[in-house]
């Protein structure tokens, strides 16, 4: 079979569009600088004055709107036409389109849903007033689509070595002639498209749990400290303050090592980190329902029962330090590896967000209604939960956002240093990390999961950028 | 002030005894322990010779005390083996009864580097000094341009100028170390587009820093770095540019540009201030990806070699360090943020 190129039979389009590329640089060049010697129309001016604004700077505007419509509908060509053509023919791109369809079709649903009836979805749906909300929804949105059909996208299996393509440019057929390599071959040989896609389930995996759990963490901590103050809040602050003082990478270091997961400490430490969701529940439907028994009494006994067994099953694991439930039983089974790095991207993130909720909490606490709150008797209990945190929601889910990103970095920062997660494993950190060593030779493996990693964390950036913007304006 | 003074460096001698005595123990779990007998003594010892190994160079005793040994405050472990004393005190070589009885971190003593085979504290200098070359030039290029995105973007809140670089600054903070040097290096290290304009690789700059071998590294760290001081600088540039004197200066028919220079830009400073102080502790992690990215032996380095040999005296060395240089940075902040700010005083 014939190698691919990247634009197959569409190659025809990219002088054009290189031309407009470079033309739309230039233009954004022009208007950034006419715009910024332009005479000053202060927004903050009590009277809005309408300034005339300079001919050339008016030029320029229109020049770089028409450049960049040209230029996105260019774009789109290659994948949609391509997509269309036989493989031969459609290139890498086009290829590449149709193997990422489930993805497409399921991005499709959701933004027609979510535009249809955005009224009536509060802040999820005012996302969709914001371009670069919508942009960031729409990158990280393919990524979570792209972790859930996985397995219908990639194209070879992910540990296949096929010793002939090793370091192969993208695009290169297989010797037997079964298919491509689309994005070209690794160091041993295996498919960097099909582990790029399978590493990203991963990521999609770990990072929100991760960082929910340390969201429990900084919350159930954070509220008490911030709303009690004094000695309490000293303790874990200083407590907080000794974690924050570790280079994260030191810790990573200290942590997430065999002899550490030999002593079973990542187990003890899950022992103590696990237990906070289950606590905070608790909490929250204690101080609810406190006045109506019954009903408490059975939502308790619901979490308790649920909660406890997915506890038990995540924190033991047979022949280790903590075996307490029967393998038969144990429902989720969490390699040591797994845990240990799962743990300790919770244990680095749960201090600044305790660090958050407390400072938000501390200016709560002196508005009226908490003040009315207490003077209607209301337990602290109810005033966190009920009365103070729904309240601060805005800035926790901006920064909830903001933080899955940061510790999909963390994930990345950890495959890069061979951490934790074994080196076979096709998450992006690691398959960085063996690509780099090559860079002279094949830079494709390192570049691939790279730009993956990029693409996802500037799509939760931009979304928790959209949402801050959206929630301000209320 | 003084008393302020006082308890701020109580807090931080406080917090820096807590870490190193948590960083001892996680460096000293019997695994570890065990690990550096068999590479020391041969990997096929029994465990009864790993116990007896370790009862001979001093490692059989309370952590506590080990602990009180490494700073200096508890007397050396001394032993005696056929008519032959070793301690802990005593250099290979040395007569027993003229070395000293303390030997820990506050005598200057850092221990010996299995990895390295020489004094801990002379390696953590040298590597130190090759990675405050390289933090310098960081800082020169980082800081500058931080600020005037900063500045530029957030002293007209809204324009298109504004959207443009902190888009870009959104994106740089979305791209960590690894992912750029690897892109850098792709674009203008490797055979790829054949810009071959950079070195890949900055072991050369550890003898002669140039150009061509010290800008990928520089300019990685500074990227990621970057973004973070620029959203912090415009959002502290455009809350000042919001307030009462401003406005003031504009009713009184100031220029634009005489606002921002003379007005504006010394109180937008404050806050970035204390952002660029608190950078260091993520400086410090970028610099251990940057330096294991670009071979450049520094002290990331060294770290990295420390822990992957199971270098206890090594690792343990540059853990004190990089918490000193944490816990220093927030103190300077601190104290930085109350001088700098005539509205906070402090009684």
């Amino acid at each position: 079979m014939q190698p691919l190129d990247w634009t197959g039979s569409l190659a025809f389009l990219n002088p054009v569009t290189m031309a407009a590329a470079l033309a739309l640089l230039a233009a954004l060049l022009v208007q950034t600088v006419l715009s910024a010697l332009a005479p000053d129309t202060p927004a903050t001016a009590p009277t809005r004055v309408v300034a005339e604004t300079p001919r050339a700077l008016a030029l320029a505007d229109l020049a770089v709107r028409l450049l960049f419509v040209t230029l996105v509908i260019l774009v789109l060509v290659y994948p949609m036409v391509g997509a269309l053509l036989p493989p031969e023919q459609g290139g890498i791109i086009g290829a590449l389109t149709r193997r990422f369809l489930p993805v497409w079709i399921a991005l499709g649903i959701t933004f027609a849903l979510s535009v249809r009836y955005k009224r009536r979805l509060g802040l999820y749906g005012k996302l969709f007033d914001s371009t670069i909300g919508m942009i960031g929804f729409g990158l990280v949105m393919f990524w979570v689509f792209t972790a859930i059909f996985s397995d219908l996208i990639i194209t070879q299996d992910v540990l296949e070595q096929v010793s002939r393509m090793k370091n192969k440019a993208p695009g290169t057929a297989l010797p037997d002639g079964s298919g491509w390599y689309l994005l070209g071959g690794d160091h041993l040989g295996r498919d960097v498209f099909s582990r790029m896609v399978a590493g990203s389930r991963i990521v999609i995996l770990i990072a929100p749990f991760a960082t929910i759990f340390a969201f429990m963490v900084g919350i159930t901590l954070g509220l008490p400290a911030g709303y009690y103050g004094g000695r309490l809040d000293s303790i874990l602050s200083f407590l907080a303050n000794l974690i924050l003082a570790f280079p994260v990478i030191l810790l990573f270091y200290l942590l997430v090592t065999p002899e550490i997961v030999q002593t079973g400490m990542p187990q003890y430490l899950a022992v103590v980190l696990f237990l906070f969701p289950i606590i905070f529940l608790l909490t929250m439907v204690n101080s609810r329902f406190r006045v109506n028994p019954p009903r408490r009494n059975l939502l308790v006994a619901v979490i308790v029962v649920l909660g406890g067994y997915v506890y038990l099953s995540l924190i033991s694991e047979p022949d280790s330090a903590i075996a307490i439930l029967p393998s038969a039983v144990d429902a989720i089974s969490m390699p040591g590896n797994i845990l240990i790095v799962f743990v300790s991207v919770v244990f680095v993130n749960a201090p600044t967000v305790f660090r958050i909720v407390r400072g938000i909490v501390m200016d709560i606490k002196t508005r009226d209604y908490v003040a009315a709150a207490q003077t209607r008797g209301e337990r602290p209990w109810y005033i966190m939960i009920w009365e103070i945190l729904p309240n601060a929601r805005g800035p926790l889910i901006v920064d909830f956002c903001l933080r899955i990103g940061y510790t999909t970095i963390l994930l990345g920062t950890l495959g890069f240093f061979g951490l934790g997660l074994s080196p076979e494993s096709p998450d992006w950190g690691s398959t960085i990390n063996a690509g780099r060593k090559l860079m002279t030779i094949a830079q494709h493996p390192a570049i691939v999961p790279a730009l993956a990693l990029m693409s996802l964390v500037l799509g939760l950036n931009l979304l928790a950028d959209g949402l801050r913007e959206e929630s301000l304006r209320d | 002030m003084l008393t302020f003074l006082v308890r701020r460096t109580f807090v931080m001698l406080l917090t820096a005894l807590c870490l190193t005595f948590v960083v001892f123990v996680l460096t000293n779990l019997p695994p570890n322990l065990e690990k550096l007998a068999k590479t020391e003594a041969g990997s096929r010892i029994s465990d009864a010779e790993v116990e007896s190994w370790l009862e001979r160079n001093g490692f059989a005793r309370p952590m506590l005390l080990r602990y009180g040994e490494w700073m200096g405050v508890v007397p050396g472990w001394r032993n005696e083996q056929d008519g032959k004393v070793t301690g802990r005190c005593i250099q290979p070589g040395q007569d027993p009864a003229t070395a000293p009885r303390f030997c820990g971190v506050l005598q200057g003593y850092w221990g010996f580097s299995t990895f390295f085979k020489a004094p801990v504290g002379e390696k953590i200098a040298y590597h130190l000094g090759l990675t405050g070359i390289l933090m310098f030039w960081v800082m020169v290029v980082m800081v500058p341009m931080a600020l005037l995105i900063g500045v530029l973007a957030g002293m007209r809140e809204g324009s298109r100028l504004d959207r443009t670089l902190s888009t870009f600054s959104i994106a740089s903070t979305a791209t960590p170390e690894y992912v750029s040097g690897v892109l850098l290096i792709a674009v203008f290290a490797s055979s790829m587009f054949g810009l071959k304009w950079f070195k890949g690789t900055a072991t050369g700059a550890m003898n002669d820093v140039t150009f061509e071998n010290f800008a990928l590294p520089v300019l990685t760290i500074a990227l990621y770095g970057t973004g973070y001081i620029a959203r912090m600088t415009r959002a502290s540039m455009a809350e000042v540019m919001t307030s009462q004197y401003i406005r003031t200066a504009r009713l009184k028919g100031l220029s634009f540009r005489t606002i921002v220079l003379r007005h504006a830009l010394r109180n937008a400073l404050i806050a970035p201030f204390t952002v660029i102080m608190l950078q260091f502790p993520w400086l410090l992690n970028g610099v251990v990806i940057v330096e294991t990215l670009f071979s450049y032996k520094g002290f990331g380095w060294t770290l990295v070699q420390a822990a992957g040999n199971n270098d206890i005296q090594l690792l343990l060395g540059c853990s004190v360090v990089a918490v000193m240089v944490v816990l220093a940075t927030q103190l300077i902040s601190d104290i930085g943020y109350v001088l700098l700010n005539p509205r906070i005083r402090i009684s």
